[in-house]
């Protein structure tokens, strides 16, 4: 067999399209063929559901799925993320049970990370797992779960090793979410939406042939999950963008792609709606007040600059230069426009901002920002964390002495639970 | 729209700034803040000859290197890092770009060449005692006598005047107002009824002179009357050079302050340990960075004519300045006690970053000035 090229690629994903792909299939009827041919993940291993494609040549593949408009595997939130951490971390028997119906969407799955007692310290977590024969047996919380209620598996870290320092005790288990010892609650925010859960574990049972990985390597494994975690809104985006076809198959991706996306509808108005503040100050009139003209001034130029500093990191990438400080700084940049966002809302609406709902302006969007805003700066790595790393990893400066190093975690000063 | 310094412009600026290390290292810009004059003429001498750098961006027809505004910006900011104390910012910035923007074919022939080489220093008055860089606060008048004219008034601000060779005057008709009227005027730095002051400067590394004209015969630069338009291009440029300026600045001052961090112990500890100085320096980065973009988006804007360019120029004069206050006042903090004293650099730095914020207008002028470039 000779090495694929590019063209040998593109004539063969178009024939296979050619031949397969039909918008009037069923949603699964198609991911299953679309899985047995490897072409919905051409990346991975072709042992598992893949074609084994360099990462360029896998480009070729989506540009041709693109243009025959045929929808791909399933790719919602926790389910990406089990799917890739699975592929490198999984035992042959997980991959072979766990990976196809991940890819065809009948499994969906969530990330059991957060904990009310760890969130900036994520290796903090206190969940335990205490192994009672062939079973571990999981006590504890998990907290800003998307989607634990309708997921069938959850990816979960719980600590079973207390003697030996935070990082060493963890554990990443895939356990069953369907059974009498879990239960998931809708988690109500600030801004009135519950676009996330809180899991209480009580007794779960989880069989040891779950474990992802070694028994207190989870650490590790976690790494792998969350190092795929900023790639998520690319793969939502691509997915809203693909959904607008006709047929049987397009009806049911609509359906998955708005459950999908249902927790993140309010997630515009967390940026700040910089981009509605010049025509709220126009039709307020308020525009015409020099100290909001200076705010708006000041907006309308962060936006800019932090605009040109994300192309000026681009620009670098694409030369193939070393990343600069501006690659890391987009974050934190975000997160002061969307501040400096809700202040000028603010300003601009005056006694208006007292009101939501169809009583606020623009029908509560306003309120809706001035509520949202302040999840921007802790979802993701809190404002301090982003700076402790542009200090440590940037700037170089020396990391803060923790107190933790070391130390058998039952030492630990930690939380108690509520 | 350049996003990235080529690597030839990398190699430039790093010439250009090994040229200046040399040349003007923090005991040298001391020794000249403290002088009248405030600049070394051999040094300039070596600047503009073996370096090129006075023509830097001037044509090569006029006597110059033909670069582009880019490379004049990069130019700048690296000055703005070493605190260069030079005329080079009243001669090849202003005094040249007025030339180029107001003069006949004959005039920029007659007047660039010395400014190209270096053996003339010019210098751009524009400002009176309102301290207002725009055609509304003009009020030196030029009366015409025959072929030529004779300039009346007091002109401040003025960047090097004191030094110059040749200044370039903005002055309007007796009776005409705003933009009416205006006209590019130059007069050599000896002519007769010119009295030269200099002012006692914030910021000793940048010298400013008070320019008192009473009956100063002068020559007409372009077109008589026409000259509101070059003097805002001239202004949209200085705006901008004088962005990349700061940006040079305000790196050095958060680099000295990160330096500092790591290596100054208090209570057993680096003090860029503690949250409350690493997370200061995080926040100065992201501005510094932000700023920097302003600054060579506005420089590729002016290189490739750009027709939003006087916003730009007002957009990347507001965001340097602050900037550049905030790092250096962070970058005193930061250095604790050490950071207020005489010896230490960062003072200097203080001084050019506060001098430079009023410097053409202020950053809330300039802001709103990019409101109404941009209609709002």
């Amino acid at each position: 067999m000779s090495e694929p090229t590019e063209k040998s690629v593109r004539a063969e994903v178009t024939t296979w399209l050619e031949e397969n792909w039909s918008p009037e299939l069923s949603l699964l009827e198609w991911r299953r063929k679309l899985a047995d041919s490897g072409w919905g993940c051409p990346t991975w291993p072709r042992a598992w559901w893949g074609r084994g494609l360099p990462e360029s040549l896998g480009d070729v593949v989506s540009d041709a799925f693109q243009r025959a408009g045929a929808i791909g595997v399933a790719q919602g939130g926790g389910t990406v993320l089990a799917a890739v951490t699975i592929l490198e971390h999984g035992t042959d028997d997980q991959k072979s049970e766990l990976l196809r119906p991940i890819l065809t969407g009948e499994d969906t799955w969530c990330q059991l990370f957060s904990e009310p007692g760890s969130g900036s310290d994520l290796a903090g977590l206190t969940t335990r797992a205490d192994l009672d024969g062939d079973e571990w047996i999981v006590n504890g919380q998990k907290v800003w779960t998307t989607s634990a209620h309708h997921a069938r598996f959850g990816m979960l870290l719980a600590r079973t090793n207390w003697d030996v320092p935070k990082h060493q005790g963890i554990t990443y288990f895939v356990v069953e979410m369907n059974q009498p010892g879990v239960e998931a609650r809708g988690l109500r925010q600030m801004n009135g939406h519950a676009s996330f859960n809180e899991v209480f574990f009580t007794d779960a049972r989880i069989p040891r042939a779950n474990v992802l990985g070694e028994v207190g390597k989870g650490w590790g494994v976690a790494l792998t999950t969350l190092a795929h975690e900023r790639r998520l809104a690319d793969g939502m985006r691509s997915m809203v963008r693909g959904s607008q076809g006709k047929g049987r198959a397009f009806d049911e991706y609509r359906e998955e792609v708005a459950s999908v996306m249902e927790p993140y509808r309010w997630y515009p108005q967390r940026a700040g709606r910089a981009d509605l503040v010049l025509e709220r100050a126009r039709e307020t009139g308020r525009i015409e007040d020099p100290v909001v003209r200076q705010a708006v001034a000041k907006l309308l130029t962060m936006m800019r600059t932090s605009a040109w500093t994300a192309r000026r990191a681009k620009a670098a990438r694409v030369l193939g230069r070393p990343p600069g400080p501006e690659g890391s700084l987009g974050k934190l940049a975000a997160s002061e426009l969307a501040r400096a966002a809700a202040d000028a809302h603010a300003s601009i609406a005056g006694s208006d901002a007292m009101l939501s709902g169809v009583d606020g302006p623009l029908n509560g969007l306003i309120a809706e920002v001035l509520l949202s805003v302040p999840a921007v700066s802790i979802a993701g790595g809190t404002d301090e964390i982003q700076r402790n790393i542009i200090g440590e990893r940037v700037l170089g400066l020396p990391k803060e002495p923790a107190i933790d190093v070391g130390k058998a975690y039952r030492d630990v000063p930690k939380n108690l639970a509520s | 729209m350049q996003f990235n310094f080529t690597d030839e412009q990398d190699e430039f600026r790093r010439t250009i700034r090994r040229f200046l290390e040399d040349t003007s290292p923090p005991s040298e810009v001391r020794r000249l803040m403290e002088t009248d004059v405030g600049f070394d003429p051999s040094i300039w001498a070596k600047l503009c000859g073996t370096m090129g750098l006075s023509g830097i961006a001037i044509p090569e027809e006029y006597g110059g290197q033909g670069f582009g505004f880019i490379e004049l910006a990069l130019t700048l900011e690296e000055m703005g890092r070493s605190l260069l104390c030079a005329p080079y910012f009243a001669s090849t910035l202003c005094a040249a770009n007025a030339i180029l923007n107001a003069g006949t074919e004959a005039q920029k022939k007659r007047l660039l060449p010395g400014i190209a080489s270096g053996e003339t220093i010019g210098t751009l008055a524009v400002a009176e005692a309102s301290g207002a860089w725009n055609a509304d606060a003009v009020s030196t008048t030029a009366k015409r006598v025959g072929d030529s004219f004779r300039l009346d008034g007091v002109k401040s601000f003025v960047v090097d005047g004191h030094a110059a060779d040749c200044v370039v005057v903005v002055a309007r008709e007796p009776g005409s107002r705003g933009s009416d009227g205006l006209s590019f005027f130059v007069v050599t730095g000896e002519a007769d009824g010119l009295r030269r002051r200099l002012l006692t400067s914030l910021d000793p590394t940048r010298k400013l002179a008070e320019l008192s004209f009473e009956g100063v015969s002068a020559d007409l630069l372009g077109e008589h009357g026409a000259g509101a338009e070059p003097l805002s291009r001239t202004l949209d440029q200085a705006a901008i050079g004088l962005a990349n300026e700061m940006i040079g600045g305000a790196q050095k001052v958060l680099e000295t302050a990160v330096e500092y961090a790591k290596t100054r112990i208090q209570f057993g500890r680096p003090i860029g340990s503690f949250q409350a100085i690493k997370h200061r320096c995080a926040d100065l980065l992201l501005e510094v960075e932000n700023a920097k973009s302003a600054a060579y988006y506005a420089a590729a804007a002016e290189f490739e004519g750009d027709e939003d360019i006087s916003a730009l120029a007002c957009l990347a004069k507001a965001t340097c300045s602050d900037a550049y206050c905030r790092a250096a006042t962070a970058s005193i903090q930061i250095h604790g006690g050490v950071g207020f004293t005489w010896e230490n650099d960062t003072h200097l730095y203080f001084k050019r970053a506060r001098s430079s914020e009023a410097f053409l207008g202020t950053p809330d002028h300039h802001r709103e000035q990019l409101l109404r470039h941009w209609g709002i």
